[in-house]
């Protein structure tokens, strides 16, 4: 208790340091009655306990004795054991065993002796020995008349602490006796156990203690009572503190000077409590005081309040045209500008925002460590940040379980299966909804969804267990499941792409020349970079079967096209190809390259489009880099800020046609294109050089990153030398990746232990009948008027069968 | 989906099945045969058809629910039937359908037999002949099995076949027998004078028979409500009697104690009444105890078989209560007494080879069997529908429909897998589906729901921990014979999924109205009260004796770690910070990686600056499947700092060691650290 010792404090800290030196802090000295009374000083109080040298060493008391060691020692009060050995008898000793009493002195007079089961815990030994010690300062009363009596006698002299407590030695009892050893001179404290008295004054809860504030030291007029304020709080020694901290505030503060609320700190906000600005103007000032003042009453012990006088000529302030109240929550936290017409709009809001205040100080200080109620999600926070915004869902059409069917075999259909309440999907959704904006009156395919928190039996049959999932209903054929990236671009082109068959039929030779050159589908070029046509024979059924498996599993990713007529001889003499033959068409160079099929599967097929489709020199994205990521090779990565320069792709692009960076796969990254490449250099290079930068990282064996040397210039020299340097490994390293391993980011709430805690919590509670005290307090937190129909049952059983056998 | 070829052979096998007389030597064999066409009975039976398995249902009656014809006496059934819930959701929707049978045929859900939430037993009569009528389901009406007998044979799938005698002496070899018998023997009550009372399945149902009569009931169920609130109002009084207090569903959570409706109860007119202090009263005594005595006037005397002993049986000469206690609640003379005692199980047809015995002290009504349903006495002999409730008595809904048609189902899943090789139905996911699938479940899942504490979800790991299987409706109490009884594999860990109530709240005594009862706060979720979802975690299946001594009310083994799902007052567990984190984060520490999701935006910087991604990043982006997002939300990742703004990038950098994502953001004020707290360190000296 670091508080208002004061006077105290110097006494206090030399009686422990005596203590320290004769005793271990927190263990019982055990001493002989001859002992004991030799170590007695005057003026300082003792507690004793004597018992039995024969009684056994431990006991429920003796445990609890141990526990108010401490507390007691921070007031002056040692504490002791004396074993009453047969020789030396004191008058102190009982005759048996049973009838072991505790003794408080002062010096070596006796002041009380306390049966143990008086003191049947730590609280109730600390709040009788304190309310021995505080006899004078404390008075307990048991009437109303008491009450008025001290009223009358202190006002225009003291203030006064009032409480009430429901038995003597409970935890309250002790906190409002601690409160009174610190503040005992400065108050007044009166004590009661009586309901009466409690109701008299007009409280109806009985079933708490309370603590009142008189305010009587400002009454003049004897005829007048004092002003009370509850203590909102349950009475804790901190709160008791905080109560009367508050109590001895102004009651009003004025910041006259136009002052910055922002700036403005008093003692409630050290107390934890909220401050509210009264905003006022010259002309009301006097009205606004009298609403202040009033306010300030309602909120002693809850708020500071402040009168804030506006000046209009006052440029520093920023305060709200129209705001009349100013409230600061915290220290530190800005203020909030508030329009309250009502004064109990005021009282209302600070008490409901003091309330979440408290609650969230409670959980810091349960919660040792990071708060696991944050969200660290992205998907599911930024979802959740975006929930009212209302999307255009009607741009596609929401499915159910009555129009499913209908829906996709009537019409070509996109079905979206997501789930309302999972934030993946739901992400996804925003995607889909603007893919339907995209899409807006090009009538290619109907979108439509199914939310399957509402028809989980549509989408188990659809064989939907995970969400969100993408599926296309065709006529005819079977539902195709998309399996690429989850984005507006990616579906897009899925979707063009499946506009025509897969593989197309050609069928003659200008339409596979318009095919090859890009006209035949033009718009959808911008969706497939390469056009792949197979040639065959009419003959090669076989080829065409395995081309035509091979094109049906890449729908959606790449055009491709057959060509079997009697004339394909022109088209392979044309393109210098060996039927069976491939062609692709790369519009982008505008290249046709060929490439022979004999005897090859589908599934190579496949394999050999796929890696036709990478390049040579991509530009890496977001998107893109999963598939070249498949490739196994260290990323040769040119980090450009804007287009890249084409002196360093001519540079790359020779190197690579002379197969200098066949073990590395040489890209580059654009960015303006993907800005989150800064992050990736932020991890790469300590400091950052200028742009731009070339490097080497080593992704799949090691993590090595290693960066071309910023004062060399890119060209074809300095990069193969650098290269042969790296293989020969010559060159160090900027940096290694971290191999950590994704653990779980924050621990979860350890449910079991707090189980285990409860459970342990019940068999401590043993003791003799003052526990019963405490009990009730617990139980009566539920209201005691049990069902009607229980009390009913209850004044039967009186009148039953079980009882007349008995009597 | 058609009829499997395998059902459609056993189809035609039934002509077969119509035995002649002469033919009844050999006795005719079914591969299951089930006792009984009431709710479980035909249950089973549809089970076993869509399984395209050999089997047949017995049932004495012409028709199926034969009980339902009779009872309840005034035919107003206690089990809801909620029409209407807002909800589309089918599965979801069973939870407050507790009437229907399960079926792929949504023509047969019960609120399209019923207007009434609380139906006319004559719509369950007509219900369950329908269900046995559309599904084709093979019951044979008019055959009393009259004994039942066991034929050891090596060859027998149990090591036995059950052989069945009907009331022509027809004989059926059976291996697997089904009972679903119900709970069809009145219970009778033994005391001196007790011929004097009328039961209840005979006692009229007409209120003009009891006109200006005084009315002792004895027993406190939901029959002897249902009598007494029918003559309540003619009556001079009723008064019931019986041993244990009267238990009102709402306070206990237990479908079968005492139903309210609402403010009011379907059978609580006597308690209102009551309430009122009229004269109608609940009395308690124990019915072993008592004696009735008739007088000359033919009145009828409640005294205790103890006054008795010592005396001549002459009524003016019996000592009463009253004599010497003159408020004794029964001093008046009754003009009827009834008994509503309830049911208990046909034991007599089952031979004592058979070996099945009634159940302990609580439930001697019911035959005792095994967690899995299946008779202690016999192996292959299983009881099913409201004679199995002795698994769950007066803790679960496993007696009636809305429960017992889930732990039918676990059996069949059972015996598939026993007798037919068939693994138990599993669906198999990345690690990354893990919090979804689990919420998925808790928020629809009906079995789950009706069945707690009984049947609960099962997710069984896979190597590494980047895959899981899901199981669902597993009879919990068998998990430590998971592996051997379903097929799977639980090598690698396992979470079992429940639905609780609070430990502290359910039973007679306890107010449930009681203040701050619910839980609002997610730490505080394992105190939640109501019913709530609670996933225990497992790093290996518990053995037989972990389940068998595990601690007193706990329905589990003690788990390596144990997670609540915060209570909510419409169970709906789909608040992303309340239920979904808390659970990720459960998830993810008992598993010992990062169950987030990532943006592809993320993924791309993990991949390119990390040599390991989270498995979300591995299982979506790095096979193409990453989840792009759009600007708005990207812009909600930059405002809750979760992302860092590259694009408008000041270059700063790195800390090494923690990655962008979970820095706090840059332009915001650090959180008060605990040195701007001074009364936290006040505390702290006290």
């Amino acid at each position: 208790m670091s508080f208002s010792f004061d006077g105290f404090r110097v006494g206090i800290s030399f009686v422990m340091m005596c203590i320290v030196y004769k005793s271990a802090v927190n263990s019982l000295p055990e001493l002989s009655p001859q002992k004991y009374f030799s170590t007695l000083q005057a003026g300082k109080a003792s507690l004793a306990y004597f018992c039995q040298a024969d009684s056994p060493s431990t006991s429920v008391f003796l445990e609890e004795l141990n526990k108010a060691v401490k507390p007691l020692q921070d007031y002056g009060i040692s504490v002791a054991k004396v074993n009453c050995v047969k020789e030396e008898t004191s008058r102190y000793c009982g005759k048996e065993k049973d009838l072991m009493k505790a003794y408080l002195f002062r010096g070596n007079i006796l002041l009380r002796e306390f049966p143990t089961d008086t003191l049947f815990d730590e609280n109730a030994i600390i709040a009788h020995v304190l309310f021995a010690l505080l006899f004078n300062e404390v008075k307990y009363i048991t009437t109303l008349e008491d009450l008025q009596n001290i009223e009358n006698a202190l006002k225009g002299k003291a203030n006064i602490a009032f409480s009430y407590v429901r038995a003597i030695g409970t935890p309250e009892h002790r906190a409002v006796m601690e409160a009174a050893f610190v503040y005992g001179n400065t108050y007044q404290f009166v004590l009661t156990t009586e309901t009466a008295l409690l109701e008299g004054i007009g409280m109806e809860d009985i079933k708490y203690a309370h603590l009142y504030f008189f305010h009587c030291k400002s009454v003049l007029d004897l005829t007048q009572q004092c002003r009370r304020t509850l203590m909102g709080q349950p009475l804790t020694t901190l709160d008791i503190y905080r109560f009367i901290k508050s109590m001895e505030a102004p009651l009003l503060m004025k910041t006259e000077v136009a002052e910055d609320p922002q700036q403005v700190s008093t003692v409630h906000l050290q107390l934890g409590l909220p401050l509210v600005f009264i905003v006022s103007q010259q002309a009301t000032y006097e009205a606004d005081r009298r609403t202040a003042e009033w306010i300030a009453w309602r909120l002693l012990g809850k708020a500071g309040v402040l009168l804030l006088l506006r000046k209009r000529d006052s440029l520093e302030v920023d305060i709200p045209q129209q705001a009349n109240v100013v409230f600061k929550r915290e220290e530190g936290m800005p203020v909030e500008f508030l329009v309250l017409h009502d004064v109990d709009l005021v009282i209302s809001y600070v008490e409901n925002n003091t309330y979440i205040e408290e609650r969230q100080e409670d959980e810091t200080d349960d919660m040792e460590g990071p708060d696991m109620g944050m969200q660290d999600d992205e998907v599911a926070e930024s979802v959740y940040r975006d929930r009212k915004r209302q999307l255009p869902l009607e741009l596609t059409v929401e499915l159910t379980g009555e129009t499913f069917n209908a829906t996709v075999m009537a019409s070509d259909s996109i079905v979206l299966f997501y789930a309302g309440w999972q934030a993946v999907s739901m992400a996804f959704l925003h995607s889909y909804v603007d893919l339907a904006v995209k899409l807006k009156g090009t009538p290619t395919m109907l979108l439509t969804r199914i939310n399957c928190a509402n028809w989980p039996d549509v989408c188990t049959k659809e064989n939907v267990t995970e969400f969100p999932v993408i599926k296309m209903y065709k006529e005819g054929e079977n539902p195709v499941s998309y399996g690429g990236m989850l984005g507006t671009e990616d579906l897009l082109k899925f979707i063009q792409l499946n506009r025509i068959s897969c593989p197309v039929n050609i069928t003659s030779i200008q339409e596979a020349e318009e095919y090859l050159t890009g006209e035949l589908y033009k718009d959808l070029i911008p969706y497939s970079g390469v056009s792949v046509l197979g040639l065959f024979s009419p003959t090669m059924t076989t080829a065409q079967e395995d081309f035509t498996e091979a094109g049906k599993y890449l729908k959606g990713c790449v055009i491709t096209g057959i060509y079997s007529e009697e004339d394909v001889l022109i088209l392979s003499n044309k393109y210098t190809a060996t039927l069976p033959a491939l062609l692709l068409a790369r519009h982008k160079e505008s290249l046709v390259e060929s490439i022979p099929l004999a005897n090859t599967h589908a599934q190579e097929i496949v394999q050999i489009i796929t890696n036709a489709l990478l390049e040579t020199f991509p530009e890496i994205t977001v998107e893109n880099l999963p598939t070249y990521l498949g490739l196994q090779k260290p990323l040769l990565i040119l980090f450009s800020d804007g287009i890249i320069n084409p002196q360093y792709q001519k540079a790359m692009l020779t190197l690579i046609k002379e197969k200098h960076l066949d073990s590395v796969i040489p890209c580059w990254l654009n960015l303006k294109n993907t800005p989150v490449g800064r992050g990736i250099l932020q991890v790469y290079f300590e400091v950052l050089p200028p742009l731009p930068l070339l490097v080497v990282v080593n992704l799949h064996s090691g993590g090595q990153v290693f960066a071309f040397p910023s004062d060399q210039a890119i060209t074809e020299q300095n990069l193969l030398l650098w290269l042969k340097k790296l293989e020969a490994g010559l060159e160090s390293h900027i940096t290694i990746l971290s191999a950590q391993e994704w653990k779980p980011p924050l621990p979860a709430y350890d449910f079991l232990r707090m189980m285990d805690a409860a459970a342990s919590q019940h068999p401590t509670r043993k003791g003799p009948e003052y526990m019963k005290e405490t009990d009730i307090q617990e139980n009566d937190k539920q209201p005691e008027d049990k069902s009607a129909v229980r009390k009913g049952i209850k004044h039967w059983n009186r009148s039953n069968v079980f009882k007349a056998e008995k009597s | 989906m058609g009829l499997s070829p395998g059902l459609l052979l056993t189809m035609a096998l039934c002509p077969a099945l119509t035995l002649h007389p002469a033919e009844a030597q050999a006795p005719a064999h079914r591969d299951y045969c089930v006792l009984g066409a009431g709710p479980a009975g035909l249950q089973m039976a549809y089970f076993l058809q869509r399984a395209g398995r050999d089997y047949v249902v017995f049932e004495r009656a012409s028709g199926p629910g034969s009980f339902f014809t009779r009872y309840p006496r005034h035919r107003k059934l206690i089990s809801i039937n909620k029409r209407y819930t807002g909800r589309t959701n089918a599965e979801f929707n069973l939870r407050h359908d507790w009437n229907s049978l399960l079926s792929h045929d949504p023509r047969l859900l019960f609120r399209r037999y019923s207007q009434a939430y609380f139906p006319d037993a004559g719509d369950m009569v007509r219900y369950l002949g329908d269900f046995a009528g559309r599904l084709g389901l093979r019951v044979r009406y008019n055959t009393t099995i009259a004994h039942v007998t066991l034929d050891k044979d090596r060859r027998a799938w149990n090591g036995h076949y059950f052989i069945l005698t009907d009331q022509k002496g027809q004989e059926y070899r059976c291996s697997v027998l089904l009972v679903a018998t119900g709970l069809s023997v009145p219970n009778l009550v033994d005391f001196p004078g007790s011929e004097y009372v009328e039961g209840y399945e005979s006692v009229s149902v007409d209120p003009e028979d009891f006109v200006g009569q005084n009315v002792l009931i004895l027993g406190r169920g939901n029959s002897a409500f249902e009598t007494a609130e029918n003559i309540l109002g003619v009556t001079n009084f009723v008064h019931m009697l019986s041993r244990s207090r009267v238990r009102l569903s709402w306070a206990t959570h237990y479908v079968g104690d005492l139903r309210f409706r609402g403010p009011r109860a379907v059978n609580n007119g006597l308690l209102d009444t009551y309430q009122l202090k009229s004269l109608d009263g609940l009395l308690e005594s124990d019915l072993t105890d008592l004696a009735v005595v008739k007088d000359p006037k033919g009145k009828l005397h409640v005294t205790l078989k103890f006054y008795l002993e010592d005396s001549n049986q002459s009524a003016e000469a019996i000592p009463l209560p009253q004599d010497d206690s003159d408020n004794f609640a029964m001093r008046v003379a009754y003009d009827r007494v009834i008994r509503c005692l309830g049911w208990k199980f046909d034991f007599s047809i089952f031979n004592k080879t058979l070996r099945l015995s009634s159940g302990s002290e609580f439930s001697k009504k019911y035959p005792l069997v095994r967690p899995s349903y299946e008779s202690k006495g016999s192996r292959g002999l299983f009881v099913l529908g409201t004679a199995s409730h002795s698994v769950d008595y007066r803790k679960s809904a496993g007696g009636f429909i809305h429960g017992f048609r889930y732990t039918v189902r676990a059996v069949h899943r059972l015996l598939e897998h026993r007798h037919h090789g068939v693994a138990w139905p599993a669906t198999e996911h990345p690690i990354t589906q893990l919090t979804s699938s689990v919420l998925r479940r808790v928020n629809e899942a009906s079995g789950l729901y009706q069945m707690f504490s009984v049947l609960a979800d099962v997710v069984l790991l896979k190597e590494n921990g980047t895959a899981f299987e899901y199981l669902e409706e597993f009879p919990m109490q068998m998990l430590a014979q998971l592996e051997a009884v379903t097929g799977r594999q639980a090598r690698h860990g396992l979470f079992v999924i429940n639905m609780e109530y609070g430990r502290n709240f359910s039973g007679p005594d306890k107010d449930v109205f009681f203040y701050d009862r619910s839980v609002g706060y997610t730490e505080d979720a394992w105190q939640s009260n109501f019913l709530h979802p609670v996933i225990y975690y497992y790093r290996h299946l518990p053995t037989e004796q972990e389940v068998r001594f595990r601690p007193a009310d706990w329905p589990l083994p003690r788990p390596a770690a144990i997670h609540h799902i915060l209570e909510d007052f419409l169970t709906d567990w789909t608040a992303p910070v309340s239920h979904i984190l808390p659970l990720r984060r459960f998830l993810e520490n008992c598993l010992g990686t990062d169950l987030r999701s990532f943006y592809a935006e993320s993924c791309f910087l993990f991949a390119l600056t990390r040599q390991k991604l989270p498995p979300f990043c591995q299982q979506g982006y790095l096979r193409m499947q990453g989840l792009v997002g759009t600007g708005s939300l990207r812009q909600h990742r930059v405002e809750s700092g979760l992302l860092q703004d590259y694009a408008a990038a000041g270059k700063r950098r790195e800390d090494s060691g923690q990655w962008p994502g979970l820095r706090e953001p840059v332009d915001q004020p650090q959180a008060p650290g605990p040195l701007d707290q001074p009364l936290n360190s006040n505390k702290e000296e006290l």
